[in-house]
């Protein structure tokens, strides 16, 4: 089939996705959406199988199929409280298809090189018509080769710079995402931590990149330097990518990831220039896009820049923190139990600890038996609870707890004052009153979830710690609240039969 | 250290500073307790019980002040015992240093340190011995139920065989705690409870307790955490407006219990006599505030006198001392934790530090020196109160700030653009034209990414980062154009990508319809 048909398989994919992305502003919705995604990926996959230039068709197949398999078992068998890790790990396959692709391009412009000097030709051809044995020679090249064979001089230097761009970045998102991805699954150390020298080993990396690069636009007429070059550019992206992300810390994993799902998406956009191919600009914009406005919408929700995440620590603060007076008290499950059977309305804030602790089922157990008994039940939701955006609801709602009890922040912040009980079950930073009385703390003017205004407010939590953060909660002393310490679900498993 | 508790001199003062209860935590602290003999009478306490707590009964003022380290008492001391007071020696009663100034004087040249209960500040830590809140609880139950001596019918409201009784119309005036004990004496009587004060942010607490709040429309509004939770005077203005509304209420309630005060002046003339003539024979005004003058024209204190309209008004002083027992135990606690706050180490010694807010705020003389009024606290009275209220806006102002807001973000819009347009074309000016057909699509589907994005929302963040990975591997198309290659090397890198795009699709998709099947409506 011609070309034309592609390209127009290649609109109708690129409408289904838009659909698909815009189709998530609401879950019913999203349904849908997800389906007009899956749909828009097979027809592009066909389309380009279809279109001229592929071939191997079996070989095609049978790799397809293969990943779908592998793909099908990672999705099926991973636990919602996984979901973090998983999404890294899928950040790093995209970035090193796109390291491979990148160099494919490099071979190719090689062979069309090699190919031309066969024939006594000039590579790449002068500005104007080609000679007849010049057109000759370029039919007998396949797809890809055929789009070198005839660019400019200028076109194949852009198409050098491209693929660089492409490489560099699916390097760094490759091995950016194997360090999240070690973080999350806690494989890694989760503090942030960097080789001595800091930012200044990725600032030098970062500039060697650009020398390198000039260097393989130099050298590029020589296949081996080329080649050379092209690999020192990779090694020191790989670099970059393993120490940017080992210097972030794990409470700012939800920034980390999005930043590098955006990534993966340029890369592909980079790889689509130097490929010529509109439908792999066009996905990796949209999804480049995507990433960066989540990064930002987690930044903005920490009320930290971007650079300060990326640089990883927090910004300077600038005098000594408040000191925290009071003391922590405890209670026992009988306790919270008598409060919670007291209590008409219940919030709920979840955090990493209650993912950690895998308590979701028994706290929508909780939920269930709370709201049985004619009590408001509800859940407040910080934009960064948890490791990845969204991170909460993704668990409560595996759990079974109903998504339109699950509320934001800003719908439920104002609703503190009248609630009769909070439980906060493995969260901390987020409900950091410190961020608004403490001008001098870390986090001041972080937005957090007011619980301290509620009558009663009990936090569940492993032990007497401060957060990721490592700061002081004023929470935990304030008169209203009470420590109910211990494992998040063993904790809740202790309440269930005492609530009637 | 030796605790002693003196006789009160002022007649009719039935109230104690030491019982035999408090004594026995006393002694736990490590003192030694004295009572000077027939102290506790009055309140029910007689001498012999105090010798079964431990306690050495003295047979008079002289020997005890004596005898002891320490003196206790409730009431502010007279000069005759002031006197008695010897160099060192420590004094604890109320003490009212800001009427007192001859008293505060006589201590100060005695070399005693005198502890005022009335001075004790404000603070959550220090309320276990705020004695002022626990008298005038008292006060204001014993307010209530003085009314109810005197109020010819129930409190209550009921229909009988012999007929229908209206329930009685209770108004409070100041919701300070003596207002708020008797809002809810009177509320659990069964009387229908009015309640006023002119600190707006009092109005939660007066309804809590089952009575309802007279509401005063007008702008100008006290802010008490400012003060230490106490009233300010208020301005003439206001003060009118206060009186328009309780002569409005007069011709209706049956019983006024009056509890405003002003620390360190006269009481709020409220009440005033044209009132009292509006009101139904038979009503009660109880003037809680007679001491310092009444908030009722018409008051006497110490007295209980009936106007020609047949109104009675009570202008007690003693109501706590009319209630000894209760308010001698109160007392007696109050006392006793502020010893526990002097002696730390619990050995009997005591340590008066002068770098505690609480001892510091209550001492009036110490060391030879007057030591009143005490700085500022360093820890604020009460939690400030909530943020105000965003002010409302005028549809005018509301329309000038949207139109300021429209046209910052259009500035804010074009300069985007202007910039955006200004770099696109310098790229154009170097770049060949086919990079530039891809570039325009590149920067329209950037376009396209954000607007779309924004929309999503917040709880589909994870699902919404599974399906752009899923879709990023849309990267597969470059290795599927790639595959084909008569080179083997690149076939075989090839087909590696194409095996890391095809997980991902799977992957990625798979996983996203698993988590959004699972976001259920209850």
């Amino acid at each position: 089939m011609d070309f034309g048909f592609t390209v127009a398989a290649y609109a109708v994919a690129t409408v289904l996705f838009v659909l698909s992305l815009g189709g998530l502003s609401g879950q019913e919705s999203a349904k849908r959406a997800i389906w007009y995604g899956i749909a828009g990926m097979a027809i592009a996959v066909l389309a380009t199988m279809a279109g001229p230039g592929s071939g191997l068709w079996g070989l095609t197949l049978v790799l397809i199929a293969i990943g779908g398999v592998v793909g099908w078992q990672l999705a099926t068998r991973v636990k919602m409280t996984q979901m973090p890790e998983l999404v890294a790990f899928m950040h790093s396959l995209v970035g090193l298809a796109a390291v491979l692709v990148g160099f494919n391009a490099h071979l190719e412009i090689g062979r069309v090189a090699a190919a031309f000097a066969e024939g006594g030709l000039p590579f790449p051809q002068p500005v104007g018509l080609m000679s007849v044995p010049a057109y000759e020679l370029w039919q007998s090249l396949t797809n890809f080769a055929m789009i070198i064979g005839k660019k400019t001089a200028v076109e194949v230097t852009i198409l050098r710079i491209e693929l660089m761009i492409g490489i560099w970045i699916g390097a760094v998102t490759f091995t950016g995402s194997i360090i999240a991805y070690g973080k999350l699954a806690g494989k890694v150390d989760t503090s942030a931590r960097q080789l001595p020298g800091g930012h200044m080993l990725n600032a030098g990396a970062a500039v060697l990149s650009v020398i390198f690069a000039g260097l393989y636009l130099a050298y590029a007429e020589s296949a081996g330097a080329s080649i050379f070059m092209l690999l020192v550019l990779t090694a020191l992206a790989l670099f970059i990518g393993y120490h940017l992300i080992m210097g972030i810390g794990g409470a700012d994993m939800p920034v980390v990831v999005s930043m590098l799902n955006s990534y993966s998406g340029w890369a592909a956009a980079a790889i689509g220039f130097s490929l010529g191919n509109e439908l792999l600009i066009v996905v990796g914009a949209l999804v480049g896009s995507s990433g960066a406005i989540l990064s930002y919408i987690m930044c903005k929700a920490m009320n930290r820049s971007f650079i300060s995440v990326i640089l990883g620590g927090f910004g300077g603060a600038s005098g000594p923190q408040m000191e925290v007076e009071g003391e922590q008290v405890a209670i026992d499950a009988g306790g919270v139990a008598a409060a919670l059977n007291e209590a008409d309305s219940v919030i709920i804030v979840p955090g990493y600890g209650m993912a950690v602790a895998q308590a979701q089922q028994t706290v929508s157990e909780l939920t269930r038996k709370l709201r049985a008994a004619g009590k408001n039940v509800r859940f407040a939701i910080h934009p960064v609870a948890g490791r990845l955006p969204g991170h909460m609801n993704v668990l409560l709602a595996e759990a079974r707890v109903p998504y339109d009890i699950v509320l934001e922040m800003d719908e439920i912040n104002d609703d503190f004052p009248d609630t009769d009980v909070v439980i906060v079950i493995g969260s901390n930073d987020i409900v950091n009153p410190a961020a608004q009385e403490d001008p001098n703390s870390p986090i001041a003017g972080m937005p957090v979830l007011e619980v301290w205004k509620a009558k009663q407010v009990f936090v569940s939590k492993r032990g007497q710690g401060t957060g990721y953060s490592g700061i002081e909660n004023p929470l935990f002393y304030k008169d209203n609240t009470r420590m109910f310490y211990g494992d998040a679900k063993a904790s809740v498993d202790q309440l269930l039969p005492m609530i009637d | 250290m030796k605790i002693g508790a003196l006789q009160e001199i002022k007649p009719g003062e039935a109230r104690v500073a030491l019982t035999p209860d408090s004594a026995t935590q006393i002694q736990k602290l490590g003192h030694e307790c004295f009572v000077q003999s027939g102290a506790g009478v009055a309140a029910g306490f007689n001498d012999e019980t105090y010798a079964n707590a431990g306690v050495t009964v003295v047979k008079d003022a002289a020997a005890l002040i004596d005898a002891v380290d320490v003196v206790i008492k409730v009431r502010e001391p007279e000069l005759e015992e002031v006197q008695r007071l010897k160099k060192g020696q420590t004094l604890i009663s109320f003490f009212w240093p800001a009427q007192n100034e001859e008293m505060l004087a006589a201590a100060r040249d005695q070399g005693a340190t005198a502890i005022a209960m009335d001075m004790v500040p404000r603070i959550s830590r220090a309320q276990k011995m705020d004695a002022l809140s626990s008298m005038a609880n008292i006060a204001g139950y014993r307010a209530v139920i003085e009314a109810g001596n005197n109020f010819g019918r129930f409190f209550t409201g009921q229909v009988t065989a012999a007929g229908k009784v209206p329930p009685a119309r209770v108004l409070i005036v100041g919701a300070g705690v003596a207002g708020l004990a008797a809002i809810g004496t009177s509320t659990s009587l069964g009387a229908i409870t009015m309640a006023f004060d002119v600190r707006p942010e009092v109005a939660e607490q007066i309804e809590s307790m089952g009575a309802e709040f007279v509401f005063l429309d007008f702008e100008e509004t006290q802010d008490g955490a400012a003060t230490g939770g106490y009233a300010a005077p208020s301005s003439p203005e206001f003060r009118e407006k206060q009186l328009e509304k309780f002569r409005e209420l007069a011709p209706d309630v049956d019983i006024v219990i009056t509890t405003a005060l002003i620390p360190g002046r006269p009481a709020p003339k409220l009440w005033t006599e044209d009132m009292v003539q509006m009101m139904k024979p038979g009503s009660v005004i109880v003037d809680l505030a007679a001491e310092k003058g009444g908030n009722c024209d018409l008051t006497v204190p110490d007295e209980r006198l009936v106007t020609e309209n047949g109104v009675i008004i009570i202008g007690y002083t003693d109501f706590p001392s009319r209630m000894a027992t209760q308010s001698s135990t109160l007392y007696a606690t109050n006392i006793r934790h502020m010893l526990h706050d002097l002696t730390p180490a619990k050995d009997g010694i005591i340590n008066h530090n002068m770098e505690d807010d609480v001892i510091r705020g209550a001492t009036v003389t110490h060391e030879g020196a007057i030591t009143f009024p005490p700085p500022p606290p360093k820890v604020k009275a009460i939690a400030a109160k909530p943020k105000e209220k965003v002010k409302e806006l005028t549809p005018e102002e509301k329309r000038a700030n949207e139109v300021a807001a429209f046209k910052a973000q259009t500035r804010n819009q074009v300069i985007l653009l202007a910039v955006g347009s200004a770099l696109v074309l310098s790229v154009g000016l170097v770049a060949p034209e086919a990079f530039m057909r891809n570039f325009i699509i590149f920067v329209l589907a950037v376009f396209v990414g954000f607007q779309v994005i924004w929309k999503v929302s917040h709880s589909l963040h994870t699902p919404l980062m599974a399906v752009t990975n899923a879709i990023s591997s849309i990267i597969i198309v470059g290795a599927l154009l790639q595959i084909g290659s008569s080179s083997m090397l690149i076939t075989l890198l090839a087909a590696l990508a194409l095996l890391m795009a095809a997980v991902n699709i799977f992957g990625g998709f798979m996983v996203t319809r698993r988590m959004l099947a699972m976001f259920q409506k209850s």
